[in-house]
């Protein structure tokens, strides 16, 4: 039981690996993509976790009760802005990549040539 | 090489890498038996040390504020690269933003979709301006208050109006806006190192009670400049993907 | 020990994690997006983890959703 966030972990990067590989449209690939790197939070939350701990905010509970980790909690954030700002991009290669080749299906993009 | 061969390669090798991901994650100390040193002495020390209560956004903003600058930095160049993308390339051709609607019995939106994105737009902006001006005392802080502040101008145009849209948030002021959130944390930063301080370090008066809103120095104003630069940068992406979607035509 | 909770959430979320991957391209899939942003967002709650839940509601559950939507219909606006 203890290992078992870590199982799920592994679970979501295995299926979202196999949504990209097998993909056929670029913007299915893109969201396959996004799946992957939610299993990153998962990860980083399951890490820092302590049993029976709570948030780790102040403001209304005294100031040295059991706290569950901060710093990678803010790692995680980090890691969800990158996210958006990285899906944003790709989104905007993705219509460009329609418009020059009016395909959106990648493994006929791999053999266009330019 | 097929996609059948493919889909057979990728399941053979994929088993092979979620085991060995799976037997590295073993040697973790288990769920719920963190051990680390780091996290306990962070805890220890932020209340007292930076009169924040939320001890998550005094990391963000103080204890590892470098980390930050780089965060809003990939923000900002996504917002530009998204511009830079999507340029009006040469064979099309962008159609001016005028109502070619006015004269033809255009289906209105439905008084649904009207009403309840028109409901919303004043409590969205309010809630987004609460969470980019609180980061210091609850679970909130500058990121998560600009995406929704970004939103409220995203419900303006769903109830219907794009030209709206377009003129409540012209492209000019949203780029000076999110050059000014950028440039502000920066500046922050630059101005402890004028006073012989470390870059970014905590130099405004720290307040008397923990918590409260105009406690911890710089991380709430550091806050607040993140969440107008998350804004910006929100509404120029969502601008740049709605005129390719209806002004941006092919042909000369 | 894990509280029954925690569980709960994390085999929804797995469940969540195939459903997207196994829809196909479209608004289907970006509504199970949606909802799966919520779902891990909820576990992030269960996780004592408040602010990360906030800021995976928010680009999850909103500003990926919208951006996702605006491609969809620039590609399908050009295929008529």
């Amino acid at each position: 039981m203890q290992v078992f966030p870590f199982v799920v972990v592994a679970w979501i990067l295995g299926v979202g690996l196999y949504g990209v590989v097998t993909s056929r449209h670029l913007v299915h690939q893109i969201v396959c993509l996004i799946v992957v790197q939610s299993s990153t939070y998962v990860l980083l939350l399951g890490v820092g976790y302590v049993t029976g701990a709570v948030a780790p905010y102040f403001f209304d509970v005294p100031n040295h009760t059991p706290a569950v980790d901060p710093v990678v909690q803010a790692c995680a954030l980090t890691d969800v802005v990158v996210e958006a700002a990285v899906t944003a991009m790709l989104l905007a290669f993705a219509i460009q990549a329609y418009k020059r080749f009016g395909t959106l299906d990648p493994q006929e993009l791999a053999d266009l040539k330019g | 090489m097929t996609p059948r061969q493919r889909r057979w390669i990728f399941l053979v090798a994929g088993a092979g890498l979620v085991a060995f991901y799976l037997w590295g994650l073993s040697g973790l100390p288990g769920f719920g038996n963190y051990p680390g040193p780091y996290g306990f002495a962070i805890l220890r020390v932020a209340v007292a040390q930076t009169n924040a209560t939320g001890v998550v956004s005094a990391i963000n903003f103080e204890y590892r504020g470098f980390d930050t600058v780089g965060e809003e930095f990939i923000l900002f160049v996504a917002a530009a690269g998204v511009a830079t993308v999507l340029r009006r390339l040469r064979g099309e051709r962008e159609r001016p933003a005028v109502d070619e609607a006015a004269g033809r019995g255009v289906p209105p939106t439905s008084s649904a979709v009207r009403m309840v994105a028109l409901l919303f737009t004043g409590p969205v902006v309010l809630a987004g301006w609460w969470l980019a001006s609180h980061a210091q005392t609850n679970p909130s802080g500058g990121f998560q208050g600009g995406i929704l502040l970004a939103t409220a101008f995203i419900l303006i145009y769903l109830s219907g109006e794009f030209l709206v849209f377009k003129r409540l948030s012209p492209a000019d002021l949203t780029d000076v806006v999110e050059a000014v959130g950028a440039g502000g944390f920066v500046v922050i930063g630059l101005s402890a190192i004028a006073m012989g301080l470390p870059y970014l370090k905590n130099f405004l008066p720290l307040g008397q009670v923990p918590g409260a809103v105009s406690s911890s120095g710089t991380i709430a104003l550091i806050s607040f400049f993140v969440g107008i630069e998350v804004a910006a940068a929100f509404i120029l992406i969502v601008a740049e993907l709605l005129d390719q979607t209806l002004l941006i035509r092919r042909g000369g | 020990m894990m509280e029954a909770l925690q569980i709960t959430l994390l085999v929804l979320v797995a469940a969540g994690a195939t459903a997207v991957v196994l829809i196909r391209a479209g608004i289907r899939q970006v509504l199970m997006l949606s909802i799966y942003g919520v779902l891990l967002a909820v576990l992030f709650l269960a996780f004592q983890a408040p602010d990360v839940t906030l800021s995976e509601l928010v680009v999850g559950a909103v500003a990926l959703p919208i951006i996702l939507l605006l491609t969809l219909a620039k590609v399908r606006k050009r295929e008529q």
